[in-house]
C-alpha cells in the first residue's frame, strides 16, 4: 500500500529523470502532509512534556528555604540525592522490587502468551481479550484487592485459618517487599502479555517446521527458534514494566510496609507533607536520569549479545 | 500439515497453566464483590451472611456522590479531547508513508511509559509556577496526557483497514478532503472513536496518581476511595464501591473491545 507513491509516478511518454523527480517530490510531500496532520497531536504532546520536564529541572537547581523557594543556582539537592545513605539504600531497593517485577511477571506471562500463540486455534481474541481485561480496572483497586487478599486478616489467612491448616495468621504475607512484587505482577500482567503474544504470533510457523525437517527436537526447537525470534517481545516487556514500577508509589504504600517503602514515596513526601520541592524534583528528574541509562546499557548489551549469536 | 498440526496440537499441561494464570489475575479481583455482600465488618473468611447494608450506605454518602460526578465529568472531557488528538494522530501515520516518523511516534507514547508519578510532579511544578490554581481542569489536562497514546493506538486498528481507495473516491466525486473524511471515513471508522472514547473514558475515570497531585482540593472518585482506605471502618464501603466500579469497567470495557472487533482493520487483519 505504501509503495503505490512511488509506483504512481512514472507515465510511458515521460523522460526518466522528470518522472523519478516527479515521484521524489511527491514522496517528499507525502512526508510533509502527514507531518502537517499530524502535527496537532505532536504539537500538543512535545509541549505538555517538555514544558513540566524543563520547569523540573529548573526548579531542581533552586532551593527551599522554609516555605520560600530561593532561586539561585545550586547543586546541593542533587549532592543530597547521591550522597544521603537513605537515597542509596531506597534505591537499590528500588532497583531490586522493580528489576525482580519485571523479571517475574515476564517469566510467568511467557507460558500463557505462548500458549495463546501456540495452541489457541479458535476464539482467540477472546483468549487475549480475557488475558487483558483486568489492567483496565482501576489500578488502585487491583492493589487495594491484594491488600483484602494478604492481609493479617485477610483472604488467604483467615481461609487457611478457617481450613485449620494453619493457627495463627501468616504476618510475612502483608508489609513486605514481596507484597509488593506480587501486588506490581499482577498489576502489570497486561505489559509483558501482549508484546510476548504479539511478538510470538507473528513467527513464521515453517521455520519451526524446517527445524523440525533437520532434526531438531521439541525442546531444541523452543530454544533455538522460538525463544530467540521473540526476545524483542520480552525486551519491550521487561521495560514497560522495569520503567513504571520503578516510579511506583502506591503499591508500596498500600501494601509494602516500611520493609517496603521505594523511592517514589520520598518523592511524593517531599511534595507534600515534608515540603521540599526543589529536592523532590531533584530526585525525580535523578530517577528518570538513572532509569534512562539504565535501559539504554540493557539495550546495548542485548544487541551486542544478538551481534554475538548471529 | 498434518505433521504441522502436530506441533499445535493441544497441549494439556499448558492449558492447566494458562487456567491457573487466569485464576491468578481475577481471583483477587473476584474477592471484592464476594466481600461486599459479607456482613461483616472484616474482609476475611468464613464468610458471615449476606448483606446489602455496604451499598445502602455508600449510595447515601454525599461526598461519594460529588466524587463520581467530579470523576465522571474529568473522564468525559478528558475522552474527547484525546480521542480528537489521537484521530489527527492515527490518521496521519496510517495514511500517509511519513520518513523518520518512528522517533516522533516516542514521544507521542512516551507518557506510556513514564512513571505517572515523574509526569504528575512535573505536571504540578509546572502549573502551580506558572501560577495555575490546581483544579478538575488541571487534573483533566494530567488525563489526556495519558489517554492520547491509548487513543492512538486504538484507532489506528481501525484506521489501517480502512480503504484509502474510498476517500480517493470521495475526492474524485467532488469533494474535498474535509468533507471526504466527514461522509466517507468517519462512519467506517465510528466503532473505533467509540472504543477509543470509552477506553479513555475508562483510563481516566480510574486513574489515581496524576489525579492525587492535580486535583487540589475538589477528589476524583479514586482519590475519594484512597482517603476512605485509611479508615478500617470504612473497609465494606470501599468494597461495595470497588465492586460496582469494576462491573462498570468491565461492561464498558468489553463493549469497547467489541466495538473494536467490528472496526474494518481488526475484521481483516482477523480473517487473515
Amino acid at each position: 500500500m505504501a509503495d503505490s507513491a512511488s509506483l504512481s509516478g512514472p507515465a510511458p511518454a515521460a523522460s526518466a529523470s522528470r518522472s523519478a523527480g516527479l515521484a521524489r517530490t511527491f514522496r517528499r510531500s507525502e512526508t510533509l502532509r502527514g507531518y502537517a496532520l499530524l502535527s496537532p497531536t505532536l504539537l500538543v504532546m512535545a509541549l505538555a512534556m517538555a514544558a513540566p520536564t524543563a520547569m523540573t529541572v529548573a526548579l531542581s537547581f533552586f532551593i527551599q528555604t522554609g516555605f520560600e523557594i530561593e532561586a539561585t543556582f545550586s547543586l546541593q539537592n542533587y549532592q543530597k540525592v547521591f550522597t544521603n545513605p537513605i537515597f542509596e539504600a531506597l534505591f537499590y531497593r528500588t532497583l531490586w522490587i522493580s528489576g525482580t517485577c519485571a523479571l517475574a511477571t515476564v517469566l510467568i506471562a511467557y507460558p500463557m502468551a505462548y500458549y495463546v500463540a501456540f495452541h489457541v486455534h479458535r476464539r482467540k481474541l477472546v483468549w487475549v481479550i480475557l488475558m487483558t481485561l483486568p489492567f483496565w480496572t482501576s489500578y488502585l483497586l487491583r492493589v487495594f484487592a491484594w491488600k483484602v487478599v494478604l492481609g493479617y486478616n485477610g483472604a488467604i489467612n483467615s481461609g487457611l485459618m478457617s481450613l485449620g491448616l494453619i493457627s495463627e495468621p501468616l504476618e510475612f504475607l502483608l508489609y513486605s517487599p514481596e507484597a509488593v512484587i506480587i501486588t506490581l505482577a499482577h498489576a502489570w500482567a497486561a505489559f509483558a502479555i501482549l508484546p510476548i503474544y504479539v511478538s510470538l504470533e507473528k513467527i513464521d510457523k515453517s521455520l519451526l517446521e524446517a527445524a523440525a525437517d533437520l532434526g531438531d527436537g521439541p525442546m531444541a526447537r523452543f530454544f533455538r527458534v522460538t525463544l530467540p525470534l521473540s526476545m524483542p517481545g520480552v525486551v519491550a516487556a521487561l521495560f514497560l514494566i522495569f520503567i513504571p514500577t520503578f516510579g511506583d508509589f502506591v503499591t508500596p504504600a498500600l501494601v509494602g510496609g516500611p520493609d517496603g517503602l521505594m523511592l517514589a514515596n520520598i518523592v511524593q513526601k517531599l511534595f507534600g507533607k515534608l515540603n521540599d520541592w526543589p529536592l523532590g524534583s531533584a530526585l525525580s528528574i535523578s530517577m528518570m536520569a538513572v532509569v534512562t541509562c539504565l535501559c539504554l546499557a540493557i539495550l546495548w548489551l542485548s544487541r551486542k549479545a544478538k551481534e554475538r549469536l548471529i | 500439515m498434518s505433521r504441522a498440526a502436530a506441533f499445535y496440537r493441544p497441549n494439556r499441561p499448558l492449558l492447566v497453566y494458562a487456567v491457573l494464570y487466569l485464576a491468578f489475575l481475577y481471583a483477587p479481583v473476584a474477592l471484592l464483590p464476594v466481600f461486599s455482600f459479607n456482613d461483616s465488618i472484616y474482609a476475611a473468611f468464613p464468610l458471615q451472611g449476606f448483606t446489602t447494608q455496604w451499598y445502602a450506605d455508600m449510595f447515601a454518602d454525599e461526598a461519594m456522590h460529588g466524587a463520581l460526578w467530579n470523576s465522571v465529568k474529568v473522564g468525559a472531557v478528558a475522552a474527547v479531547f484525546a480521542t480528537i488528538l489521537g484521530v489527527f494522530g492515527a490518521k496521519a501515520i496510517t495514511r500517509f508513508r511519513i520518513r523518520g516518523v518512528k522517533p516522533v511516534l516516542g514521544v507521542i507514547m512516551l507518557p506510556l511509559v513514564i512513571p505517572p508519578v515523574i509526569m504528575g510532579v512535573a505536571l504540578l511544578v509546572l502549573l502551580s509556577q506558572s501560577g495555575v490554581q490546581l483544579s478538575l481542569i488541571t487534573v483533566t489536562i494530567g488525563h489526556i496526557l495519558i489517554c492520547v497514546p491509548f487513543s492512538i493506538v486504538t484507532l489506528m486498528a481501525s484506521f489501517e483497514g480502512f480503504d484509502k481507495s474510498m476517500e480517493e473516491a470521495a475526492a474524485d466525486l467532488g469533494d474535498n478532503s474535509w468533507w471526504a473524511f466527514w461522509r466517507v471515513t468517519f462512519p467506517m471508522v465510528f466503532p473505533g472513536i467509540l472504543a477509543s472514547l470509552l477506553l479513555c473514558f475508562t483510563i481516566s475515570f480510574d486513574e489515581f496518581i496524576m489525579a492525587f497531585f492535580l486535583a487540589g482540593t475538589e477528589q476524583t472518585l479514586p482519590i475519594f476511595i484512597y482517603g476512605q482506605l485509611r479508615f478500617p471502618q470504612r473497609l465494606p464501603g470501599v468494597l461495595a464501591l470497588g465492586a460496582m466500579i469494576l462491573t462498570a469497567t468491565f461492561v464498558i470495557v468489553f463493549l469497547a473491545q467489541w466495538l473494536r472487533g467490528r472496526s474494518p482493520g481488526v475484521a481483516q487483519s482477523g480473517s487473515e
